[in-house]
């Protein structure tokens, strides 16, 4: 025991001195200013490592796309996993900004982790570009002058889904989603415009984030009478949920329709045919008809072995593209951030999901379209397509006063 | 009050729940009883399951194939490990057994994610159970009423293996006392292998059942581990009825507490934890506390 103990005290003392030894250099290379330093806090393991993965790559691609280079200084990213849990990614985050002083943060996936980040950024003057967390609060009373969202606000996959299945499905609906902000922010949205055009909430449930056994709440939505489901899962809870939905005979009598992340390619081949004729809402599908969404399928794929994008790609994708095109526009200066705040907000491109820009209000993209999708048999195997679509869906930003 | 059907419904529910958490259990519990390591790995052995039944039935197409040829698979990765790894700690303290295990999760976790990927892949049901079926007003898909039956037959197997053969006999002694049987001339090296190989099988066994219901993903083990282990505390640590008697009383615990307390649903459970080991510390059928 002594000797363990010596040999981790020596250990100890020799990471130390490599520590100070490392010090002077890594000063002198910022004041050199050469990389572009990126912090990135996303789930690299646990239920949503798949979207730190797809959201990841669609950076990475964008990045290779420029040699890793920008107006002169080399990208470099700084990848952190966040685990999905809240005090893990808060420590990232404070560990980006204070020890690797990064120019430019991104992430997470976890709304309860953007929130607890929120005024760590805020009050550092730290960049922060989301790149998937929806909580609707960032575009409205806790929105920052330093946060930018590429990705959505719960709010924008579902408030046009509402008056949709009102009309067109169904004007009973059972509601379902996991018990936290984000699944409670998706079904308000919804309840904003399916309650005024006559629809009727007979139920609603909020199991816990990452259930496996769904059976007690699909018994109920079988006896409630209830025409239509409209819910929000994601990761492997939208695989059980699909394929028990299925397996429980509800599809037969019931129709599922929910927030588009329900049936993303990322869980879709999981799903498989339980999965038929699900009906979703979302600003992205590989399906969509032009040519810049094109090239990003067919870049994509080549260089992820195969792999079919999802939106979270696309978030991914327009972040860096964002990235790229600010720090351009500044010519590379990341020191004055006033200035590279004003042209990350006057950026706007074509993105594969339409014309990206940031509504000035909020700092929150503006959907150039939110797509209502079928689950179908299509040549290449199951997919998203689309049957009717809603433009320029703009989070209210309601209570969000930024200065201008 | 809710309608007798809507109960009924939601009791076969709790039974298919309970009885994938008995498969689960039961091979955690042995492998405590028999060679007092409490084995965090044993999730990893369900997750491994799931995946060697994904493979199996992606070449043959077979799901009653890779039934029996899964947990043999795992069974052999247990084998292994209880030989290389375990053996050596068996004479240190349990924290360390307890690390390794803990240390396995990992290892197991990146290997799944190494040959197979992180996405989130999901075994089909077989064709006999793909459907759904109405018994007494309450619609159960009919792959689950198949998973009731094979776990309390697999429960009955499992009793009968311990309490009726010889071997059996051999386990039981070894449970009471390792020392001693290893000194009436059971070669009890031989016995403790087998053991955490037979517990690793039946952890993969599970993983294999549970893949039509469950999807599998890399992290699937570790968040299976915390229910199973209640059931080891709820049950007693080491009895083969405690973890049957403690799966189909969380199973139902839990099933309950989503129908009617979704919020609390996890709650429910440790509340039925709590109470039980406030009033029995050893569990249901735990042997009492020294």
């Amino acid at each position: 025991m002594n000797r363990m103990t010596r040999r981790t005290f020596l250990g100890a003392t020799s990471m130390a001195a490599a520590g100070t030894a490392v010090g002077p250099w890594v000063l002198r290379a910022q004041a050199q200013g050469a990389p572009l330093k990126i912090g990135v806090v996303l789930p690299y393991t646990g239920v949503y490592a798949v979207l730190g993965e797809s959201i990841t790559q669609g950076m990475e691609l964008v990045f290779a796309r420029e040699n890793w280079t920008v107006a002169g200084r080399k990208i470099e990213m700084i990848k952190e996993d966040d685990e999905m849990k809240p005090p893990v990614g808060i420590r990232k985050t404070e560990k980006l900004i204070d020890s690797d002083k990064v120019d430019i943060l991104t992430g997470p996936v976890h709304s309860g982790i953007l929130m607890g980040m929120r005024d760590k950024v805020h009050n550092s003057k730290t960049i922060l570009i989301v790149s998937n967390a929806g909580a609707d609060v960032i575009s409205r009373e806790r929105c920052s002058k330093w946060i930018f969202r590429t990705s959505f606000s719960n709010w924008q996959p579902n408030w046009p889904m509402g008056g949709w299945v009102a009309k067109n499905v169904a004007k009973e609906v059972f509601l379902v989603a996991p018990n936290y902000q984000a699944g409670k922010d998706m079904m308000n949205a919804f309840k904003e415009t399916y309650l005024p055009a006559g629809g009727k909430v007979v139920a609603e449930d909020y199991p816990k984030l990452g259930e496996t056994d769904y059976a007690p709440y699909l018994t109920k939505i079988k006896q409630s009478g209830a025409k239509a489901v409209y819910c929000f899962f994601s990761g492997s809870d939208a695989v059980n949920f699909v394929k028990q939905f299925d397996q429980f005979g509800l599809k037969q009598s019931i129709k599922l329709t929910g927030a588009g992340f329900l049936t993303e390619p990322d869980v879709l081949p999981a799903q498989g045919k339980s999965a038929l004729g699900v009906i979703t809402g979302h600003f992205y599908t590989p399906l969509l008809d032009n040519p810049v969404n094109k090239k990003f399928v067919a870049d994509f794929k080549a260089k992820f072995g195969g792999k079919s994008p999802d939106g979270f790609a696309v978030q991914g994708y327009d972040t860096a593209e964002v990235i790229i095109r600010a720090v351009k526009a500044v010519n590379g200066n990341t020191q004055d951030k006033d200035k590279l705040v004003a042209a990350i907000a006057k950026t706007e491109f074509d993105s594969p999901r339409g014309r990206f820009r940031f509504d000035p209000k909020s700092h929150n993209v503006i959907q150039p379209f939110i797509y209502i999708r079928e689950v179908r048999e299509v040549a290449g195997g199951l997919n998203n397509v689309p049957i009717d679509k809603v433009a320029d869906v703009t989070d209210p930003g309601t209570g969000c006063t930024l200065p201008a | 009050m809710p309608a007798l059907p809507d109960l009924f419904a939601q009791a076969l529910n709790g039974l298919s729940y309970g009885v994938l958490l008995f498969l689960l259990s039961v091979g955690l519990t042995l492998i405590f009883g028999m060679l007092d390591v409490v084995n965090l790995a044993h999730g990893s052995f369900y997750m491994l399951g799931a995946y060697a039944g994904l493979t199996l039935i992606a070449t043959t197409g077979n799901f009653w194939l890779a039934l029996v040829a899964a947990p043999l698979v795992v069974g052999g990765i247990g084998a292994v490990i209880e030989r290389s790894c375990l053996r050596p700690l068996y004479r240190r303290q349990p924290l360390d057994q307890v690390l390794l295990t803990f240390g396995l999760i990992y290892l197991f976790e990146d290997l799944v994610k190494w040959i197979w990927g992180g996405r989130i892949r999901s075994i089909p049901a077989p064709d006999l159970f793909s459907g759904s079926v109405t018994v007494l007003g309450a619609t159960v898909p009919s792959y689950r009423l198949f998973v009731i039956v094979f776990g309390l037959g697999m429960a009955v197997a499992v009793w009968l293996l311990i309490e009726r053969t010889r071997l059996g006999s051999i386990i039981r002694a070894g449970v009471f006392d390792a020392e001693m049987t290893g000194g009436m001339g059971v070669n009890i090296h031989r016995v403790f292998t087998g053991v955490f190989a037979f517990g690793a099988a039946l952890g993969g066994l599970s993983g294999v059942i549970a893949g039509p219901i469950q999807s599998a993903y890399p992290p699937m083990g570790a968040s299976i581990l915390i229910p199973a282990l209640i059931v080891v505390v709820v049950g007693g640590l080491g009895s083969l009825k405690g973890s049957l008697v403690g799966s189909l009383i969380i199973g139902q615990a839990e099933t309950f507490g989503k129908a009617w307390l979704p919020g609390a649903s996890m709650l429910m459970i440790y509340l039925v934890m709590a109470a039980i080991v406030l009033l029995r510390p050893q569990g249901l059928f735990g042997r009492p506390l020294k």
